[in-house]
């Protein structure tokens, strides 16, 4: 089948979305930008593609009737073995490039007593995987640096005490290796992992086992139906880095406003809060961009100032919004630099203040300076769109709405639930229209 | 194996190119710095003076060398020299927010007043202070004056508030001119004042700004034959500095209209320093100064995209010659009142914007381009509001970006190529909407 893919290379995350040609999401896929742009890219398109292969199992499955009533937790369950599937041939990899590495570092004597100690560490992991994918189990991420990495450090703490090496060996042979597996791609391994999760699967679910055929035609048959890039759209912080031509390549501007057209098409004023830009954009009616503003020369109030809050704060950056939501008070903190509003925050805390009045007050502080980025742009038409890696916070979704009606009157105000997808779903849109529309064919880079 | 290549004899950077009348341009330029140099050897007393409602005219009827600090500073700028001078500047205590020409022109004195070229420059015998719209300048001068201790003398003029010039703004201004800067020009320079002489001069002027007006505005037409910015800064190099009123600015915009009128004859676009712009894809009107410090980066930006400026405010910030205004001969004094007074950035904001609206229209420009400058009040203050008003009336996209005159530090590449090719995407898009809906 025909697909059409859009990747948003963003500076923290690397998102893509795949539509069919009915402009139907397919799928979306999603990965940490890494500092390497062509890896995030390749994996963001393989994670929407194999994303989207489970939405195409959902529909021939859902069409046969085979599992009835017990599709969303077959489906549930083979994702979760195929994802255990990957996680173990990383982690498989991971231990032979650790193990390469300690022959390559310098640790002397030490070596040979590290190499036994990591042995002795992966086997401890590979024990614990299962029950990282086990039903019901919640990852912390879905990064497989994330995962293995807090994993391995909590592990390779207890394993170096009791084998009485240096953690800190452990410590330098992870920072080396994690960043070769993690711009890996395994792409050919793909095929294989759905296979094995399907077997897995069947042996989670006995159930589902007696009707093995009518369950492993559609699915097989779907993994043997190519699904062909037509047309790949870039857009983001990395776009000049995609190996395509400049035809293929859209700012990222153009592309939250005709997503968060896609999405909402009543959208007139887009607000999208990223990791380091506000952009304020203005659409016409058919997700045309009229005008924009973005913040400039300083990136105070965008994404990562609340990395950079959770970091002071010691916090997971998801921890933030549900804490300010318990706020009972109100504190302004100033808006207009990172670091200062750090300062500010230790200052609050040692007068007292309550770390949830505090979160409370940060988020507004954001939600001002988009306020003042909005207004730059020609003010908030109605409907209003909210996007980006931000509006997945809700203190500062609560923040926005209390700051648009005070100014704006009540609005119709648009958060997807899938709103880390606008830009990749606009350039998903650009990379059809030139295909169906314009009748473009795909352009190598020159 | 020898990893070492090796480079063919003679290959080094590539050539810059320019258009005969740039190289020229830039000898002139150069020489007005060894003039200055060898002032005092020559007998010849120095003025300082700025840009903005120069009267240059004038100070040349007391054979007065000319220096123009901010020429000076965008010089220092575009030869990467403002850097440390500011820095300079901000260890002697000029604060981080004060104008960065400013700064790149007290580290220079502060480095011994080495000039652009390498040359020292001497220490000015008279400031003359002829533009007051820009509080900075006042201030500016007041440093020099208090380093130098030398005079300085001011004509005030006032701010077209109305959007006019009214007759008793033009006396007022005649007055000063008579009653002050004219005796305190004739005590320093010890030359007696000859009225004639400065027609004499005017008549010069005249041309070369009849010239000039005809080059700016050869990119009315399709293609384009000049950058009406980054090209333009050259073009007007001369005329808004020590040169207007010379003979040989006077042949310098002969040569460069012929040049310029040749290029329209051949259809060929501007040239930039990769060599001829290709294909015209974008045309804008661009409002603010430009950067000095990463000049040729940020051009680059433009014409890789295909974008051309067909004007700017900023080419009219020595003079406002488009509307009609020329020196006139018969009338000295009223019209070196009337051109200080008309100076762009002495205009009013409804001014301003008609302007451009103005521009956008006659140019069939593509939208608006605003480069704010961090600290330059005179042209950063309200251009927000300009922005938005020439959106609303002539329905054509504007942006907005950031950077600074002089300072390297405030010039982030990625983030102005970030905002330069979206806006110019988004023009693409706006267009192909608009034919699809006709």
């Amino acid at each position: 089948m025909r697909c059409f893919v859009g990747i948003d290379l963003g500076s923290t995350t690397t998102k893509a979305v795949v539509i069919d040609e009915n402009q139907n999401v397919l799928g979306r896929g999603i990965t940490n930008s890494r500092s390497n742009y062509d890896t995030a890219a390749a994996i963001a398109k393989q994670e929407a593609l194999v994303n989207g292969r489970f939405y195409l199992f959902r529909q021939a499955l859902g069409n046969t009737g085979a599992l009835n009533g017990a599709l969303d937790a077959f489906l549930g369950q083979l994702e979760r073995s195929f994802r255990f599937e990957q996680y173990l041939e990383q982690l498989a990899d991971l231990e032979s490039t650790c193990q390469r590495n300690v022959a390559n570092a310098r640790f002397g004597d030490a070596a040979s007593s590290v190499s036994s100690a990591l042995a002795e560490v992966f086997k401890r992991l590979s024990a614990e995987s299962a029950a990282l994918f086990a039903p019901g189990a919640k990852p912390k991420s879905d990064f497989f640096r994330d995962i293995a990495g807090s994993q391995y450090l909590a592990t390779g703490e207890v394993v170096a005490k009791e084998s009485g090496i240096r953690y800190d060996f452990l410590l330098n042979v992870f920072d080396r290796s994690i960043i070769e597996v993690e711009n890996r791609v395994y792409g050919d391994s793909i095929r294989r992992h759905l296979l094995a999760a399907l077997e897995r699967t069947f042996l989670m679910m006995p159930d589902t086992a007696g009707r093995r055929d009518r369950v492993e035609a559609p699915i097989k048959g779907i993994l043997d139906m190519p699904m062909e890039e037509t047309y790949i759209v870039g857009t983001g912080y990395g776009r000049a880095r995609l190996p395509f031509s400049k035809e293929h390549v859209r700012s990222e501007i153009l592309c939250h406003g005709l997503g968060a057209h896609v999405m909402h098409p009543g959208t007139a004023t887009v607000l999208d809060i990223g990791g380091q830009d506000t952009k304020a954009i203005q659409v016409d009616p058919n997700g045309i961009v009229e005008s924009f503003q973005m913040n400039d020369r300083c990136a105070a109030g965008c994404g990562r100032y609340l990395g950079y809050i959770a970091d002071e704060m010691n916090m997971g950056l998801h921890e933030l919004g549900p804490m300010a939501m318990k706020s009972t008070k109100t504190i302004r903190i100033n808006s207009t630099c990172t670091v200062f509003a750090g300062a500010e925050l230790r200052d609050r805390l040692s007068l007292g203040d309550r770390r949830e009045d505090i979160m409370a007050g940060l988020h507004r502080a954001i939600i001002l300076r988009a306020m003042s980025i909005l207004a730059r742009s020609g003010g908030i038409r109605n409907e209003f769109t909210f996007t980006g890696g931000v509006a997945k916070n809700e203190a500062a979704v609560k923040a926005l709405k209390d700051l648009v009606r005070e100014n704006y009157g009540a609005l119709t105000l648009n958060i997807n639930p899938d709103s880390i997808y606008t830009g990749a779903l606009g350039g998903a849109t650009f990379a059809w229209r030139a295909v169906v529309e314009e009748g473009k064919t795909a352009e190598a880079r020159s | 194996m020898n990893a070492t290549a090796v480079l063919p004899q003679g290959a080094g950077k590539p050539q810059v190119q320019k258009e005969d009348a740039m190289w020229l341009q830039k000898e002139m330029i150069n020489r007005n710095y060894h003039e200055l140099a060898t002032a005092r050897e020559r007998g010849h007393k120095v003025a300082a003076t700025f840009v903005p409602g120069n009267l240059n005219e004038l100070l040349m009827c007391f054979d007065f060398a000319r220096s123009l600090p901010e020429t000076n500073a965008l010089q220092n700028g575009l030869r990467k020299k403002s850097g440390k001078f500011i820095l300079d500047a901000e260890r002697d205590g000029q604060s981080e927010d004060v104008c960065n020409y400013v700064k790149a022109d007290l580290g220079m004195m502060l480095g011994g007043e080495i000039g652009p070229t390498g040359e020292a420059l001497p220490k000015p015998d008279i400031l003359l202070l002829s533009y007051t719209g820009c509080f900075t300048f006042m201030k500016w001068f007041e440093l020099i004056r208090h380093k130098y201790g030398c005079e300085s003398v001011m004509l005030h003029v006032p701010y077209q508030g109305e959007g006019k010039i009214a007759p008793n703004m033009r006396d007022y201004v005649v007055k000063q001119l008579k009653e002050t800067v004219i005796p305190a020009l004739e005590r320093i320079s010890g030359v007696a004042f000859d009225i004639d002489r400065l027609r004499q001069y005017m008549k010069e002027s005249t041309k070369a700004e009849e010239d000039l007006v005809a080059v700016l505005q050869s990119a009315k037409h399709r293609p384009s034959p000049i950058d009406g910015y980054f090209g333009a800064v050259y073009y007007i190099g001369p005329i808004f500095t020590a040169f207007r009123g010379t003979p040989e600015a006077t042949e310098f915009y002969r040569v460069l209209r012929q040049e310029i009128e040749q290029r329209v004859r051949d259809g060929k676009g501007p040239i930039t320093p990769d060599g001829e712009m290709a294909e015209e894809k974008y045309r804008l009107v661009v409002e603010g100064p430009p950067n000095w410090t990463s000049f040729r980066e940020f051009w680059k930006m433009f014409y890789d995209e295909g974008a051309v400026v067909v004007t700017s405010t900023y080419a009219k910030v020595g003079g406002v010659y488009d509307f009609g205004f020329r020196h006139d001969p018969d009338h000295p004094l009223e019209s070196l009142a009337e051109y200080c007074l008309g100076c762009y950035t002495n205009l009013n904001l409804p001014s301003r914007i008609d302007m451009i609206c103005r521009y956008i229209d006659e140019y069939q420009a593509d939208g608006l381009l605003i480069n704010s400058i961090k600290s330059c009040n005179s042209f950063s203050a309200g251009q927000l509001l300009v922005l938005r008003e020439v959106e609303k009336r002539t329905g054509k996209p504007a942006a907005f970006i950031e950077t600074d005159l002089v300072d390297p530090r405030y010039f982030s590449a990625a983030n102005v190529r970030n905002r330069l090719e979206s806006y110019l995407q988004m023009v693409k898009q706006k267009r192909a909407a608009a034919l699809a809906a006709h």
